[in-house]
């Protein structure tokens, strides 16, 4: 069944609250195998000019379990989830992530299109400090297989 | 900004500029050490005959995995994590993870344009043999 175009624009509450932690933070970047000093070592990453080590990049794909879940399990939008492969993301990174910021995800849709048999919703969230720093801005796009509407 | 220290200097590089390409290799390990470190426990990253049944020809690492390598790759050649300051993936292709051969990545980059501010628009591949696995493109604030 195709998915819901009604919901295109519709924007989510803030997730719960992610608290960075430093072990997070290593053990994220050991599960890559990205030993860069300045995601392991404090003193590295003040010799670099960081107040404390920072996260990689891709770190924030741990914080989107806090708040995609709200979006593709939205029963109004009729996702089935076993038919969803990720498309593609992107992050912007306003500054990095660090040990200590406690985050929350402001999902919304931002598009729902089809091409072919498949439908690619994208959806994005402000990620932000308690205090209302915007960090990052995270932006999805899943691929649901097989769902859009077939002419004739 | 967020740019700190990067190595690369923005007046050093050129237009159309390739980096070094770089392979890394991903085992049936890493995948369980990203799914735990990751919190995505989809079962297609390390549980053969649940891959198989969902049409899949085997395990496939996670793209969020193949995006993480990429951004390794970039990060490593700008000199500091910190100076990306936008980064995109599409996974055009699962990498297939057999459970003792594992796979080997070719990830490569170049200089697709300078944007001025020093600020560089990097484009990135991620391939298994001739086979696109992910295309990438990354925006890098440099010295």
């Amino acid at each position: 069944m195709p998915l819901n175009k009604a919901l295109i624009g519709k924007e989510y509450p803030a997730s719960e609250a992610y608290e960075v932690g430093r072990e997070k933070i290593r053990d994220f970047a050991t599960a890559i195998g990205d030993f860069n000093p300045i995601y392991h070592d404090q003193g590295a990453a003040k010799a670099a000019g960081y107040p404390d080590i920072i996260a990689p990049p891709t770190f924030l794909t741990t914080i989107g379990f806090k708040f995609g879940p709200q979006v593709v399990g939205d029963p109004d939008l009729g996702l089935n989830y076993a038919m969803v492969v990720h498309g593609e993301q992107e992050f912007e990174l306003l500054r990095p992530v660090r040990p200590g910021d406690v985050l929350v995800g402001k999902p919304k849709i931002a598009g729902i299109t089809a091409r072919g048999k498949n439908e690619f919703m994208t959806y994005e969230a402000s990620i932000e400090t308690a205090s209302g720093e915007k960090v990052a801005v995270a932006r999805s796009v899943i691929v649901s297989r097989g769902t859009a509407p077939q002419e004739g | 900004m967020s740019a700190v220290t990067a190595k690369v200097r923005y007046a050093d590089v050129s237009d159309g500029e390739e980096l070094k390409p770089w392979t890394y290799d991903v085992q049936r390990l890493n995948l369980v050490m990203y799914a735990g470190a990751s919190g995505d426990f989809n079962p297609i990253h390390w549980n053969e005959p649940f891959a198989k049944a969902v049409g899949l020809p085997d395990v496939i690492s996670h793209g969020m995995f193949t995006m993480a390598k990429i951004g390794q790759y970039v990060t490593d050649w700008a000199g500091d994590p910190g100076a990306v300051t936008r980064f995109k993936t599409r996974f055009t292709s699962p990498v297939v993870v057999p459970n003792d051969a594992g796979n080997r990545v070719t990830v490569s980059g170049k200089v697709a344009k300078k944007l001025g501010g020093n600020r560089v628009l990097i484009e990135l591949a991620g391939a298994v043999g001739d086979t696109n696995v992910g295309a990438a493109e990354a925006e890098v604030e440099l010295a």
